[in-house]
This record gives structure tokens, C-alpha cells and sequence, in this order.
């Protein structure tokens, strides 16, 4: 019997030990978390081979989660002590919350910090501004892309205002047999952020709208915020056939196969419709209601990256992170991974025509970020899926803007 | 002068490795989740005892009841879609291919039987692209036979996209309860069948008259099993339409709920004391469901000695 309980015990031992390994990456080793699934074959060819020219001693691995997961697999992974020592940060309450929970070190005798503006850092800071947790690495803008060819095969000139717009897709509609926008239901996430916070700011003036929905002083049932969904409902007999079951995904492929003239877009798909599309695309940002009227572009602080705090190779993570903030990488990371606009002050040049065509905007419009990104989610667990699922509806009738606005907005008073 | 029987020692050894496995995989996680839904986790992760508190909010506050009472109710339509399609049509096969008269009875089992083995993630992509509308072939198919108008973007719309997604299930794992009845068919002597035969019942009625209420047992069977199915389903959902569970969660289910609420869905964190909650809830509704089919029917249900 004793040898039993000697042998048990032996038994349990090793179990315990095996339970309590987790992988540990070896000093010298640094993995990065992100959600840019789609960029791992540019940071394995481009963007580490150049940081290896540099620092050959460190050796890095790029290892991605799908978008909507990455979120929960990351926490998952950081209360399991198993997760990289660079973690790609969301902008705002997500990353925050990491950092309150103690996920994230404070950043802020960083070297490189200081080549980064005051807005761009404000997406990865305490409320107060007294701490910065993640170094900013790139914004996204959004608006639509459109086949140049299906234009000059049809006559059409790039829409200015709304009334343009329609004529515009009326004209695809009645005179082609091409889809007009390339745009589904079925994920939802392009409703809101590519859709109704691109198309919106127009409505709500931007930063005004924003900043007044966030104090209190405006409510999502105000016309201003109500208006972009009606706006958006009209598109609905301008979708392909089954837009409803139709996914991200089929939407980019069915603009890049040619057959649709629109596509609503974000700029990272530059980079897709450049590898997959054979004709020539531009862009333009969401027409505005009267000529004259001035523009609102959303010009989202998308991606920073911080470090893990459980990670065992701190240091090396802060030699990568000083050169995240180089002028060497600003200007790699904007060209490689074309439609990720760099948020550091380093004068670069952008060699893609569409990346470029969208970086003017910034020069014609005022911009803005995605409206609910700051704040507005904190302690309401389903407002973001709810504005995915409010878009959705509105745009396929299933819902009426008001029905929508009320649903968000029996969140925000919560 | 009482007696104790002496259990030899080597039963205990034997019994060890069996006991210890599933105390540490499977019973010890159960317990375990139900002692973590009765607490709550703060910002700074640190947990604390709250009693019934989670299941308070679970089933009463608005937030959270309103998705949670819309998981059970789908997850309830998914059971008796299940339990109106795929079980009738198990039986019905079942009894075609145990007939002796018909040729190549073991090719339709194993085709039938086929898409089970299937990995759930291929069978969610494959019915995803036929169904497609943009470069599906089932609006072609249907157009062969003029049926084109009626085809629509099923698997996006809130009407028909639980259904869709039920009856792609019922296509995958209809092979299950069709091997469990075609086995307990089998079971039933010759003799019995041909008796009725001689004595002038028909093929119908030798059917429904002795073949089904011999199999009755098989066929509780099949239905507990299912329940069980359907209430732990997760993966095929989440394979076609991902963790939203769209549209407008009308196909969200209690799995999807509760990886949703488990895991964390986009900007919304996950929480695992809420999550351990609804997990228990999940395992509550199939213990009821087992218990009164056992009380209630299996021990109703005569048994013949054949």
C-alpha cells in the first residue's frame, strides 16, 4: 500500500508540473499579439528582416489572431501567462482596461515617445494624459473605393455630394449590370466602422457630434445621429441580390473580380485590392450633403503596441519599440503595409496613388475617430454589437433608423 | 458476528487510473464551475463570494436576460427541428435499408452516414459557399427546376437562418440515430416478423404494429441524445456565422451565448464568472431534461425479452 501512495503521489507530481509549464519565450526571443492576420507574410519578409539589419541578436516572431477574436483570446492568454511580450493595442477603453488590470507596462520614459504627437498618444492614455501605455503606431481612415474603369465605361465622375451619389448608383444601376456597392450584412463590424462612422461625421460634425454624445448634451435620437442611418437605408436597392448572407470577404471579392463599381471601404483593404484587383481603383471620402459644405472624414487611431508585463524579455521589447518609433520604420510600415497611415511626426513619403489620394483628406477634411471608440463603451458590454447589428437592420430594413437610435441609445443610458 | 466482505486490493488499483482521470477532467471542472459562478471578479481581477447574485442578473436583468432568454428559446427551436426532421427521417431510413429485399443497403448507410465524419468547420464552409448567393450553385441548381425565385439569401436573413443552419445539421448527423435504430432493427428476431407474415399483417403493419414499439426504448434514446446535442451545440453556428451569432443574434444559441459572454465578443470583455453561470445553466436545463426523461419515460417503457 505504501508504495501505492509513494507511486500516487509520484503520479501527481509530474501532473502538476505539467498543469503549471507554460511556454516561455527564451531571453533574446520576442513575440508579437496583433489582429493583422492579414500582414504576417510583410512583418515575416519586410518588417522583421529590417529590424534583424539592425538587431540581429533578438529574433522575433509575428503571431496574429483573427480580428473578432483577438480581443478575448488575448485576455485568455494573458491570465494564462502564456501570451507574447508585444501586445498590438486597440485604441482607447480595451487597452486601458488592460492596463488597469496590470496587463501592460507604463510606457512613458520610453526614448522613442517623444517622436509621436500628443493626438495620436491620446488613443493610449490614462484619462488624466499622465501615463501612456502603448507606443502609437498607425491610424486608418475611411471612405470608398471605386473601379476606375466601370466610371469611364459609364461616363461617371467621382460623386461630391449626396445627390451625386445616388445619381451615381442609379446610373450603375439602370445602365450596367454591375453591382453598385459592394457591401453585406452577414459580419456586421463594416456597418459600423467603416459605415456609419465613416459616412456619419458629415451628419454630426465630427469631433462636435462626438464630444456631445459622450458629455450627455446630444443623445443617438437626435436627428444628427439618426439622419446617416436614413442615409444609409436609401442605399439598400443599390446591393447585390443577396447582400444579406453576403460576408466581408465576398464583398472584397466582388469588387476585386470587377463586378461592382463601389466598394465601402477602409484604407487597410488598400493593400487587398492591390494585390487582388487587375484594374485601377481610387478612392474617394463620403460626399457631403450641400457642395460647400465642409467634410468630416474618420480618421481612426487604429493600432499602437505595448509590452506584456509578465513578459520575461522587457528590454528587448523596448529596443523594438524605440525602433517602432524610428523614422526607418514609419516610413517601411506606411509603404509595406499600404492604407496604415504612421502616427509619427517623421516627414515620409507614401508611394501608393490610393494610400497617398487618402492621406490628402486630411488636408481637405476635418477628421475625426470612430464614434463610440473613447468612453462611450465603458461598463456597456453590447453597445458596439448593437450598433453592428443596428446598422445591419437599417441597412436591410429590418429596422427603422428610430427603432435603431432608441436600441443604442437604452444602452448609453444605462 | 458481522460480516465484511473483503474487497481485494488489486480492484482499487485497478479502478484508480479510471477514477482519478475523470475526477481530474471532468468531474472536478464541473464542480468547479458551478463554485465559480457563484462569485464575481472585480477590475483588478481579484474574485470575491456573491451567492446567487449571477443567476439574479442572469434571469432578471434586462441586460443579460433578454440575450440569454433568446439563446433558450432558439436553442428549444433547434431541438425540435432536430426532433421533427432528423429523427423521422433516421427512422424512416433505418427501415429501408434493414429491409433484406433491397440491393446495396450498406453503400446508402455509409453514404448516409458519411457527412458525421465530417469535420464541423468543412461542413459549415461547404454549405456556406453552396448557399451563397453571389457564387453559390444552389440558386442554379434550384433554376434547373424553375424553383430559382425562391431561392434567397437564406443564411443572412432573421427568419430563416436558424432554420437553415438546423436543417445543415440535420444533414450532417442524421447518420447517428440512424445506425442506433438500424442496430436495434437488426435486434429483432426473424421469427417475430414472419409469424405476423403467416398470419396476414402487412408490411405496414408488421412495421408499426411489433418493429416499432420493440425499438421504443432506442428511440428515447435517440431524442435524450439529441437534447443533449443541441443544448451543447456551439460549433456549427459559430463555424457559419461566427460568434455574433447574427443576424440580429437570431441564431444565437446557448453555446454562442456562452462563449460570447465566456470569452469576450470585439470590444466587449469576456467574463469568466458570468460565463461559469451561464455554462451552469446550460448544464442545469440538460440535467432536468435527463432526469424527467428517466423518471418520467425510460422507466415506463416496456422491454421485451426477445
Amino acid at each position: 500500500m505504501k508504495q501505492i501512495t509513494t507511486t500516487l503521489s509520484a503520479i501527481g507530481l509530474v501532473t502538476t508540473a505539467f498543469m503549471t509549464y507554460a511556454p516561455q519565450a527564451l531571453a533574446g526571443d520576442l513575440s508579437i499579439e496583433s489582429w493583422r492576420v492579414d500582414d504576417k507574410s510583410l512583418w515575416e519578409t519586410k518588417i522583421i528582416p529590417a529590424f534583424n539589419a539592425e538587431h540581429p541578436n533578438i529574433k522575433v516572431k509575428f503571431a496574429p489572431t483573427a480580428p473578432t477574436e483577438y480581443n478575448a483570446s488575448l485576455n485568455t492568454r494573458l491570465t494564462g501567462g502564456t501570451a507574447g511580450d508585444l501586445i498590438a493595442c486597440r485604441p482607447f477603453d480595451v487597452s486601458l482596461d488592460l492596463f488597469k488590470k496590470g496587463r501592460l507596462d507604463k510606457l512613458n520614459d520610453l526614448e522613442g515617445m517623444k517622436n509621436f504627437p500628443d493626438v495620436a498618444k491620446g488613443a493610449w492614455q490614462t484619462d488624466d494624459k499622465a501615463t501612456t501605455y502603448c507606443l502609437p503606431m498607425a491610424s486608418v481612415m475611411h471612405g470608398f473605393f471605386y473601379n476606375k474603369e466601370i466610371f469611364k465605361e459609364l461616363g461617371l465622375s467621382v460623386p461630391k455630394t449626396e445627390d451625386e451619389f445616388f445619381k451615381v448608383l442609379e446610373t450603375i444601376k439602370s445602365k450596367s449590370k454591375y453591382t453598385p456597392i459592394s457591401l453585406g450584412t452577414n459580419d456586421g463590424w463594416e456597418m459600423h466602422q467603416i459605415v456609419y462612422t465613416g459616412v456619419g461625421p458629415n451628419y454630426w460634425k465630427g469631433e462636435e457630434g462626438r464630444q456631445a454624445l459622450i458629455t450627455g448634451k446630444a443623445k443617438m435620437t437626435d436627428p444628427k445621429f439618426t439622419a446617416p442611418y436614413e442615409y444609409i437605408a436609401r442605399w439598400n436597392p443599390y446591393l447585390s441580390k443577396g447582400f444579406k448572407a453576403q460576408t466581408y470577404g465576398d464583398s472584397q471579392n466582388l469588387f476585386a473580380l470587377g463586378r461592382a463599381a463601389i466598394y465601402a471601404a477602409g484604407s487597410w483593404d488598400i493593400a487587398h485590392f492591390n494585390k487582388n484587383a487587375e484594374f485601377e481603383f481610387g478612392a474617394f471620402y463620403p460626399p457631403v450633403k450641400k457642395s460647400g459644405d465642409t467634410c468630416y472624414i474618420s480618421d481612426h487611431t487604429d493600432i499602437g503596441m505595448g509590452i506584456n508585463s509578465a513578459s520575461k524579455n522587457k528590454e528587448d521589447a523596448k529596443v523594438f519599440l524605440n525602433w517602432l518609433a524610428s523614422e526607418k520604420f514609419a516610413e517601411l510600415y506606411s509603404n509595406e503595409v499600404t492604407g496604415f497611415f504612421s502616427l509619427s511626426n517623421h516627414k515620409i513619403t507614401i508611394k501608393d496613388k490610393v494610400a497617398n489620394e487618402m492621406l490628402g483628406w486630411r488636408n481637405d477634411c476635418k477628421s475625426t475617430i470612430r464614434l463610440n471608440a473613447q468612453i462611450l463603451n465603458r461598463g456597456k458590454k453590447d453597445l458596439e454589437t448593437t450598433f453592428w447589428n443596428v446598422g445591419a437592420g437599417v441597412l436591410s430594413h429590418t429596422m427603422t433608423p428610430e427603432e435603431g437610435a432608441k436600441k443604442i441609445q437604452a444602452i448609453l443610458d444605462k | 458476528m458481522s460480516w465484511h466482505p473483503k474487497i481485494p486490493l488489486h480492484v482499487f488499483v485497478f479502478l484508480v487510473p479510471g477514477v482519478l482521470i475523470y475526477t481530474i477532467f471532468s468531474a472536478w471542472p464541473l464542480i468547479d464551475t458551478l463554485l465559480l459562478s457563484l462569485y464575481e471578479q472585480d477590475d483588478s481581477g481579484a474574485r470575491h463570494f456573491v451567492g446567487l447574485a449571477n443567476y439574479n442578473i442572469l434571469l432578471f436583468d434586462n441586460e443579460w436576460s433578454n440575450g440569454f432568454w433568446n439563446a433558450m428559446w432558439n436553442n428549444l427551436k433547434f431541438f425540435v427541428i432536430h426532433m421533427l426532421v432528423q429523427n423521422p427521417i433516421s427512422l424512416l431510413i433505418a427501415a429501408l435499408v434493414s429491409n433484406r429485399m433491397l440491393k446495396g443497403a450498406n453503400t446508402y448507410r455509409t453514404l448516409i452516414f458519411f457527412p458525421t465524419l465530417l469535420s464541423v468547420v468543412i461542413v459549415g464552409f461547404i454549405w456556406q459557399l453552396i448557399l451563397n448567393p453571389l457564387w453559390g450553385v444552389s440558386e442554379t441548381l434550384l433554376g434547373y427546376i424553375g424553383l430559382d425565385d425562391y431561392f434567397d439569401a437564406w443564411l443572412g436573413m432573421e427568419p430563416t437562418a436558424l432554420i437553415t443552419i438546423a436543417l445543415i445539421s440535420v444533414w450532417q448527423f442524421v447518420g447517428i440515430p440512424l445506425m442506433l435504430i438500424y442496430t436495434a432493427l437488426l435486434g429483432i428476431p426473424d421469427e417475430l416478423s414472419d409469424a405476423a407474415y403467416v398470419d396476414g399483417a402487412s408490411p405496414r403493419r408488421i412495421f408499426w404494429k411489433i418493429k416499432l414499439p420493440l425499438i421504443l426504448p432506442t428511440l428515447g434514446l435517440v431524442s435524450i441524445l439529441t437534447f443533449i446535442g443541441n443544448f451543447n451545440a456551439f460549433d456549427l453556428i459559430y463555424s457559419i456565422k461566427g460568434g455574433l451569432a447574427g443576424p440580429n443574434f437570431s441564431t444565437d444559441i446557448l453555446g454562442t451565448f456562452f462563449y460570447r459572454t465566456f470569452f469576450g465578443f470585439q470590444s466587449s470583455l469576456g467574463s469568466p464568472t458570468m460565463g461559469a453561470t451561464v455554462a451552469a445553466m446550460m448544464f442545469f436545463v440538460i440535467l432536468v431534461a435527463v432526469m424527467i426523461y428517466f423518471y418520467l419515460v425510460q422507466r415506463k417503457l416496456q422491454r421485451y425479452q426477445l
